[in-house]
């Protein structure tokens, strides 16, 4: 995925400026950044759900159109943005991933449940589909979230901020799946934010500030004169 | 009991009873989805906004129906442009279309002197009830029910997580505007019965109830409507019997429903606690 001269603004004030990047097929890559630096915008931009001012994105297939690519990418947005006092079951939610696969009037049948259910065995929360979405512990939401998405069985996944403040149970066992399914040649981009873990987690990274962005693999990226760069202190994993 | 002998003589009464349920299960399913994406305040506004639509009719001797549901949508755009191009707030935004439209309705009415009472407007007369207004809000009903059937998917995930929504590509401002068009064709039907200034609580308090009584947003629009129609009838009953505005009383029946779900719902946590 090739992305040239994006530019974001919100309201006056700019966020993005004139950033390119390619984003390889079939990786799993880490977008981090000191706060504030644009990651979440960055994503967004990408989805489509905030427009950019300046910019194109091409796809490997060479698909331009905005409108049908968006819809080859799931998107797992940060856990804070759930309404936890909606009427709904973990199950249902996670069914919700089945939708975009329906069209236009057609309910969700007996192939989305099981879909849905495979799914939510996947990421070990098989046995409490039944629950009010509140009801759920912190890393068992984020990955009720990540299962609504792996539902969509799209090629590529975006995910923002995945491990904040997730135990060390449930990051393991998104982190098990992501590299499962990455096996399997399936895209990951993740918003991430705990340096210590980049070199374990991920194949390619891209380092953003606002104007600044470099991207590459870890081993050539990921290095202590880059870090200070972006983060502007002496950082050393 | 006189009132059930009645029932079967007068016709009007036949006819109140029916359109009464009907508002019942139209504004429950609605309100369903006002209260859970925070439109509460919308509602009302829509609602006060009909009345110059309903003295303008007058005035121009159409069908109230045409002339309030064009204004209901026209102040639904207003609040929409209001907020967003400018920075004020979306409650405050609400509440100068809300009085705004409430007090030029309110000139306009006087000034029409229409052989339709403001009192009955205002507080609903549903003993007034005509066989054009039954079918009115039969097909509104009907309407309503069809159409949140046939999108209720997008419906659903459009209220529950926009962002999400956004990216299955159903736009959401199509979604937001076709549930305000519903919503004040809900309105003017619901205005014999339950009046300009009752009818936010036909929609919010039987939604409120249902919602404290489940985790599942198909069954909280089923019990709505049940709701929705219990205290209808029991307004009713009570409107005919002691000759009171039947707004009036189909509220205070929704609100004791609601009174006895805030007490022994699980969500509270009062006299039943979760289980978990």
């Amino acid at each position: 995925m090739e992305i040239s001269n994006l530019s974001v603004y919100y309201g006056k004030r700019r966020v993005l400026n004139d950033v390119s990047v390619s984003i390889r097929s079939g990786k799993v890559t880490g977008i981090i950044g000191p706060n504030g630096a644009g990651k979440s915008t960055f994503m967004k931009a990408v989805l489509g759900l905030i427009p950019m001012s300046t910019g194109t994105i091409t796809l490997d297939s060479g698909e331009t159109n905005p409108k049908k690519w968006h819809q080859t990418i799931a998107y797992v947005p940060q856990r804070q943005s759930i309404d936890l006092t909606f009427p709904i079951t973990v199950f249902d939610m996670v069914r919700m991933g089945t939708y975009p696969s329906l069209g236009l009037f057609k309910r969700p049948g007996k192939a989305e449940k099981a879909r849905t259910q495979k799914w939510l065995e996947a990421v070990k929360l098989g046995d409490l589909g039944h629950r009010q979405i509140a009801a759920l512990s912190g890393g068992q939401l984020q990955r009720a979230i990540i299962a609504r998405a792996l539902v969509q069985e799209t090629d590529r996944f975006f995910l923002d901020e995945p491990f904040a403040g997730v135990d060390v149970v449930s990051e393991k066992i998104i982190m098990d799946l992501v590299r499962e399914m990455n096996a399997q040649g399936k895209t990951f981009v993740i918003v991430h934010h705990d340096l210590s873990t980049v070199k374990d987690y991920f194949d390619d990274v891209v380092m953003l500030h606002s104007d600044h962005i470099v991207c590459g693999e870890v081993a050539h990226v990921f290095t202590g004169e880059q870090l200070k760069h972006f983060y502007g202190a002496e950082i050393n994993f | 009991m006189e009132f059930f002998s009645d029932i079967m003589n007068y016709r009007f009464l036949q006819q109140a009873l029916i359109t009464s349920i009907l508002v019942g299960i139209g504004s429950g399913v609605i309100g369903s989805f006002v209260i859970l994406r925070g439109m509460s305040l919308m509602g009302d506004a829509i609602s006060h906004a009909v009345l110059p639509g309903v003295a303008i009719s007058f005035m121009l001797g159409i069908d109230y129906f045409i002339g309030a549901t064009l204004c209901g949508v026209f102040a639904a755009l207003c609040m929409g442009f209001i907020s967003r191009k400018s920075p004020i707030k979306s409650d405050t935004s609400i509440g100068i279309i809300l009085s705004s439209f409430l007090a030029l309705g309110m000139i306009l009415i006087t000034v029409v002197q229409s052989s339709t009472n403001l009192y009955h407007i205002l507080f609903g007369n549903i003993l007034a009830v005509t066989m054009h207004d039954l079918m009115l809000t039969l097909i509104v009903t009907l309407l309503v029910i069809i159409l949140v059937s046939l999108f209720y998917k997008q419906l659903l995930v459009s209220s529950f997580d926009e962002t999400i929504a956004q990216t299955y590509g159903i736009n959401t401002q199509v979604i937001h505007y076709f549930l305000m068009v519903l919503l004040t064709l809900m309105t003017v039907v619901s205005l014999q019965t339950v009046g300009v200034i009752l009818i936010v609580a036909m929609l919010i308090t039987p939604a409120a109830t249902a919602y404290l009584l489940t985790d599942k947003m198909s069954r909280m629009i089923v019990l709505a409507a049940v709701f929705g129609v219990i205290s209808s009838v029991i307004g009713l009953y009570f409107s005919f019997t002691y000759n009171l505005a039947s707004g009036a009383t189909i509220v205070v029946s929704a609100t004791v429903m609601f009174g006895i779900a805030f007490l022994f719902s699980k969500k509270n946590q009062f006299i039943f606690k979760k289980e978990q």
